[in-house]
């Protein structure tokens, strides 16, 4: 291939990679922007202030927003460190079936599903709380949570644990001392997948959380079908940043010796 | 550690129990209520409904999602393949660093970006219409069944081409030299000596990626609400308008089907291997 054809081929990946990105940033900086006109008509933050102002839906929703991923990451790490450890250490019936149970919810067509389980939640007034949302987003979060503890328990050395246990140290305290520290970078890293994977939801919230549970993801959708495509971008631009933050820091927490034994 | 065999077990316990209660458990509820009568016994109304409705939109969700699948599997390999057998350093590592953006973009968020972008005015068109490629008159907004595929294509095949980039990059160099030095061309080096051996990576990726795609509802809602539309809009729909679980758990039913006869295709070949 010739630098020109390269040049032509890479040029036009370029614009279909980032040029949905740039027009969501236009649409953020944007004060103005209709027809005719191929950009902004005039730039400014009149949006930006009306979305971060004090007590607005937007803050809301980040707060809702946040106060979910926290709850479900602790969840997701209270079931998930016991059970990777298991599956990672003990003796254990059905090993490959259990591990690949987790997997379920992330194997199936999901509407359906949280279609039933709001009708569930309805019967047990669940629905449209935040305890409700939250256990939806466990459920969804447990593969990666499960998956990569068990991985990082894998990989840690046996020879330390068993030293620990020849000093005279009690399972529980070699557990403590030994295993759950050492295990600790891929621990974080599944937490960081948990967190993500609910700040973003939006079908299992859709269902769930309404009326009175907003997420910024349900904020962005009722902005954008509402033709508030500034605040739609801006609530995108905010939901954008944890994404691309934890691209850049995860290899820093998941190590290859971590990642070859996820789901083995 | 000591282990009665007891413990593992028990530490497990309460995350498998997660998954029964709030997944296996509404998933047979699903299946049973697909096949309920309003007033309850067995029928296959909601089925006879759910296709009388929908039939148009369940050979829409399956035309988007296999195309999707289709181009998805195609702009895989060929970034695969250019980052594996690609000469020019500077451009792979062009490559390299562009392919991966929307990776970890949200559904919603990606759906935004289109939303804008393949509008009738919108940043795609404004730059045909500046280069000279279209007249303002001409453009048309691909907000239809076209921008669900290009919306599920942009923001699935990073996935997959991570997938199988990294499985082409872990193969034994020395075939592929070989291959050179005998003068293939790169192109029959990629589809007769690279596609081959990282055919299961490919497969799994995009049986992931048609998993996915069966369950996002953001993306169709926001790039095309209208009629014809994807299965999970109809669902949305017969429960946020008229309380219908029947029909809603037939369509549920139907996506499941399709989805294990997807798997299905996956098994045997597996197995066959």
């Amino acid at each position: 291939m010739t630098w020109l054809g390269r040049g032509i081929v890479l040029g036009l990946l370029a614009f279909i990679v980032l040029g949905p990105l740039a027009n969501l940033a236009l649409w953020a900086a944007a004060e103005q922007w209709y027809f005719p006109h191929k950009l902004p008509v005039s730039y400014g933050t009149k949006f930006w202030e009306q979305v971060f102002k004090p007590r607005g839906d937007a803050v809301t929703s980040l707060m809702t927003s946040i106060w979910i991923a926290l709850s479900t990451v602790a969840a997701c790490l209270v079931l998930a460190i016991p059970a990777g450890y298991a599956l990672a250490r003990l003796k254990l019936p059905w090993r490959t079936a259990i591990l690949l149970a987790f997997l379920l919810p992330q194997a199936f067509p999901s509407v359906a599903v949280y279609i039933n389980i709001a009708r569930i939640f309805y019967d047990i007034k669940l629905n449209g709380t935040m305890i409700g949302v939250i256990l939806v987003h466990t459920v969804h979060g447990l593969v990666f949570a499960v998956w990569i503890t068990a991985a990082a328990f894998a990989a840690v050395d046996r020879d330390l644990e068993l030293a620990a246990r020849n000093l005279g140290g009690s399972p529980l305290r070699t557990f403590f001392t030994v295993s759950l520290p050492l295990a600790a970078p891929g621990i974080m890293a599944s937490a960081i997948f948990v967190f993500l994977e609910s700040l973003d939801e939006f079908t299992g919230t859709f269902f769930v959380g309404v009326p009175d549970v907003i997420t910024l993801p349900l904020l962005m959708f009722t902005a954008s079908i509402a033709g508030n495509y500034q605040i739609a971008a801006i609530t995108a631009l905010v939901l954008l940043v944890p994404s691309v933050v934890f691209m850049l820091v995860i290899e820093r927490f998941l190590k290859a010796d971590v990642l070859s034994k996820v789901g083995a | 550690m000591h282990d009665s065999g007891r413990l593992g077990p028990l530490l497990v316990a309460p995350a498998l129990l997660m998954v029964l209660a709030l997944f296996v458990y509404p998933l047979g509820y699903s299946l049973v209520t697909a096949f309920e009568a309003k007033g309850g016994g067995f029928t296959f109304g909601n089925f006879a409904k759910a296709f009388e409705f929908y039939s148009v939109d369940i050979g829409f969700t399956l035309v988007i999602i296999g195309l999707s699948t289709l181009l998805i599997a195609l702009a895989a390999i060929a970034i695969g393949g250019y980052l594996t057998l690609g000469e020019n350093p500077r451009a792979v590592a062009l490559l390299r660093w562009l392919y991966r953006w929307p990776l970890f973009i949200p559904f919603v968020v990606a759906a935004q970006c289109m939303r804008s972008f393949l509008a009738k005015n919108g940043l795609m068109n404004n730059t045909f219409v500046a280069l000279g490629i279209l007249e303002l008159d001409q453009t048309t907004g691909f907000l239809d069944w076209r921008g669900i595929v290009i919306t599920f294509v942009w923001k699935q095949t990073p996935f997959v081409a991570l997938l199988v980039a990294g499985a082409m990059a872990s193969l034994d160099r020395s075939t592929i030299e070989a291959a050179r030095n005998l003068g293939a061309s790169r192109l029959r080096i990629l589809f007769e000596i690279l596609v081959p051996q990282v055919m299961p990576t490919l497969v799994v990726g995009l049986i992931l990626s048609f998993v996915t795609m069966m369950s996002v509802l953001s993306v169709p809602l926001m790039i095309s609400g209208e009629s014809p539309t994807m299965m999970t809009v109809d669902m949305a729909f017969r429960i946020n308008n008229y309380g219908d679980y029947g029909t809603a758990n037939a369509l549920g039913f139907i996506s499941y089907l399709l989805t294990a006869a997807c798997a299905w295709v996956y098994l045997k070949r597996a197995v066959r291997q």
